[in-house]
C-alpha cells in the first residue's frame, strides 16, 4: 500500500508531466491564462488519465505483450509494435466517450469543458502516460496510480501558473517578453520548485 | 494566398519569421525534453521533419475523401503508422540514441506541431504547397532544437556531439559544467530567453498585455 502512495507523490510531483518530464506543455501553456479554464483542464486530464493508464495497461498485457497469444498457440507473436496506434485509438475513444457522457447527463459541466476534451486525444501527457506505464511494466493497480497522479499533478501545475499569471497583469513587462516568453521563463521558475520534491522523494 | 503559389515564403516563413515553436506554440513539449544534447537534439529534429512532410502529403492527398467528422482520428492513424516506421528504424540503427529519446519518438504522433499543420495547412492544399510548408516547418522546429540543444550541451557539459569543447576545470581547463543546465528548468530559461530575442527582432509580435485594466476592475467587482 504504501508503496502505491509513493508512486502517486512521485507520478504528481517529483516526476511532474509538465514541469519536469515536458509533456503536455503546448496544452498547459496554452490553457494557463485563466485559473477558471486552468481547473477545468486539470479536472478533465486527471479523469482521462485515470481511465486510460488501466485500460491501456490491460490491453498491452493481454493483446499487444510479446506472448500475449500464448493461449492460442501462438507464443512468438509480438504485436507490442502496434501499442501506438492502439493507445492513441483508446484514448481518441474514451475522450470521445467522456464528451458524449457528459454531453447528455451533464450538460453544464459540458458546456465548461466544451474547448478541451477534444484536444486532450492529442495531448502529449496522457498519451505519454501510457508509452511510460510499458516502459516501466506497471501493474493495473500501479498505472490506475500512476494515471490519476500524474493527472493529479498536471491540474495542479496549471493552476498554479494560472494563478502567477493572473498575478501578472500587474507587472510591466517587456514588450518581448509578454506573454509566451514570460510564460516559459514562469514554468522554469516553477519547475525549480518541483525539482525540490525530487529530492525528497529521493530521501 | 497569392494565384502562383509562393514556394520560397512558404519554406523560409516558418523558418525564424513565423516560427512554429517561438510564435505559434506548437510542439514545445519535444523541443524541451530531448534537447540535453545536441546528438538527440538532431535526431528528433530529423525524424519530425520526415514524419510531418510525409504526414502531409499523405493527408493531402487524400484530403477530398475524408469525412469531416472523423479526420482526427484519420489524421492521428496516419501520423502514427509513419511515427512507428521511423521508430523501428530508429531502434535497429541507432539503438543508443534511441534508448536515450525514449517515448519521445513514439510522442511524436500527438505532437502538437504535426496535427496542427495538417489540420491548418495540409487539409486545404495540393500535396506539392502542403508538404513544402510541411519540411519549412520542420526546418523551424529543428532550428530551435539545435539551438537549444547546443546551448544546454555546450554549457552543461562543455561537449557539443561528445567532444570536449570547453577546457573543463577537472582535466586543468578553465570551465566549471554549469549541472544546472542539464535540468528541466534551464530549458524553460533558455526557450523563454529565445522567444524574447525573436520578438525583439520582429516587435510586431509581440502580444498585447493579457488583462487589460478595464477587465481587472469588472472582475473585482
Amino acid at each position: 500500500m504504501t508503496d502505491l502512495g509513493a508512486l502517486f507523490l512521485s507520478a504528481s510531483f517529483a516526476q511532474n508531466m509538465p514541469l519536469s518530464l515536458f509533456l503536455g506543455l503546448c496544452t498547459f501553456l496554452a490553457l494557463s491564462k485563466r485559473p477558471e479554464s486552468a481547473i477545468g483542464l486539470g479536472v478533465a486530464i486527471t479523469g482521462v488519465m485515470g481511465v486510460t493508464v488501466p485500460l491501456n495497461q490491460l490491453i498491452y498485457t493481454y493483446v499487444l505483450a510479446p506472448g500475449a497469444w500464448g493461449w492460442a498457440g501462438m507464443p512468438d507473436l509480438d504485436l507490442s509494435y502496434l501499442a501506438l496506434i492502439a493507445f492513441i485509438g483508446v484514448i481518441a475513444a474514451t475522450v470521445q466517450l467522456l464528451e458524449m457522457l457528459l454531453d447528455r447527463f451533464f450538460p453544464a459541466i459540458y458546456a465548461a469543458f466544451g474547448v478541451f476534451l477534444p484536444l486532450l486525444t492529442v495531448q502529449c501527457a496522457i498519451l505519454a502516460g501510457s508509452l511510460f506505464m510499458v516502459e516501466r511494466r506497471y501493474t493495473v493497480a500501479e498505472s490506475a496510480v500512476f494515471g490519476v497522479g500524474s493527472g493529479v499533478g498536471f491540474a495542479v501545475a496549471v493552476v498554479m501558473l494560472s494563478a502567477v499569471r493572473k498575478r501578472l497583469a500587474y507587472a510591466d513587462l517587456p514588450a518581448g517578453l509578454r506573454g509566451l516568453g514570460i510564460t516559459f521563463i514562469l514554468a522554469g521558475l516553477m519547475s525549480l520548485g518541483f525539482s525540490s520534491f525530487a529530492q525528497m522523494a529521493a530521501q | 494566398m497569392a494565384a502562383r503559389f509562393a514556394f520560397w515564403s512558404t519554406l523560409t516563413d516558418p523558418l525564424i519569421r513565423q516560427n512554429p515553436v517561438t510564435l505559434q506554440i506548437l510542439g514545445i513539449c519535444s523541443a524541451l525534453a530531448v534537447t540535453t544534447s545536441l546528438a538527440t537534439a538532431l535526431t528528433m529534429a530529423a525524424s519530425l521533419t520526415v514524419v510531418i512532410t510525409l504526414a502531409a502529403g499523405v493527408i493531402s492527398l487524400i484530403r477530398r475523401h475524408i469525412p469531416d467528422t472523423i479526420r482526427l482520428i484519420v489524421q492521428i492513424v496516419i501520423v502514427a503508422s509513419l511515427v512507428i516506421v521511423i521508430d523501428q528504424i530508429l531502434q535497429a540503427y541507432f539503438a543508443e540514441i534511441s534508448r536515450a529519446l525514449s517515448v519521445f519518438v513514439a510522442l511524436i504522433t500527438t505532437n502538437c506541431l504535426v496535427l496542427g499543420r495538417t489540420e491548418t495547412f495540409a487539409r486545404h492544399n495540393a500535396p506539392g504547397p502542403a508538404m513544402v510548408d510541411a519540411f519549412g516547418n520542420g526546418l523551424g522546429y529543428s532550428l530551435v532544437l539545435i539551438i537549444i540543444g547546443s546551448l544546454r550541451e555546450l554549457f552543461g557539459k562543455g561537449e557539443l556531439f561528445g567532444h570536449n569543447v570547453l577546457p573543463l576545470a577537472d582535466s586543468g581547463g578553465w570551465f566549471t559544467p554549469l549541472s544546472l543546465m542539464l535540468l528541466a528548468p534551464s530549458a524553460f530559461f533558455l526557450l523563454g530567453g529565445l522567444v524574447w530575442v525573436v520578438r525583439s527582432i520582429y516587435p510586431e509580435q509581440a502580444e498585447a498585455p493579457e488583462f487589460d485594466a478595464t477587465e481587472r476592475r469588472g472582475a473585482a467587482e
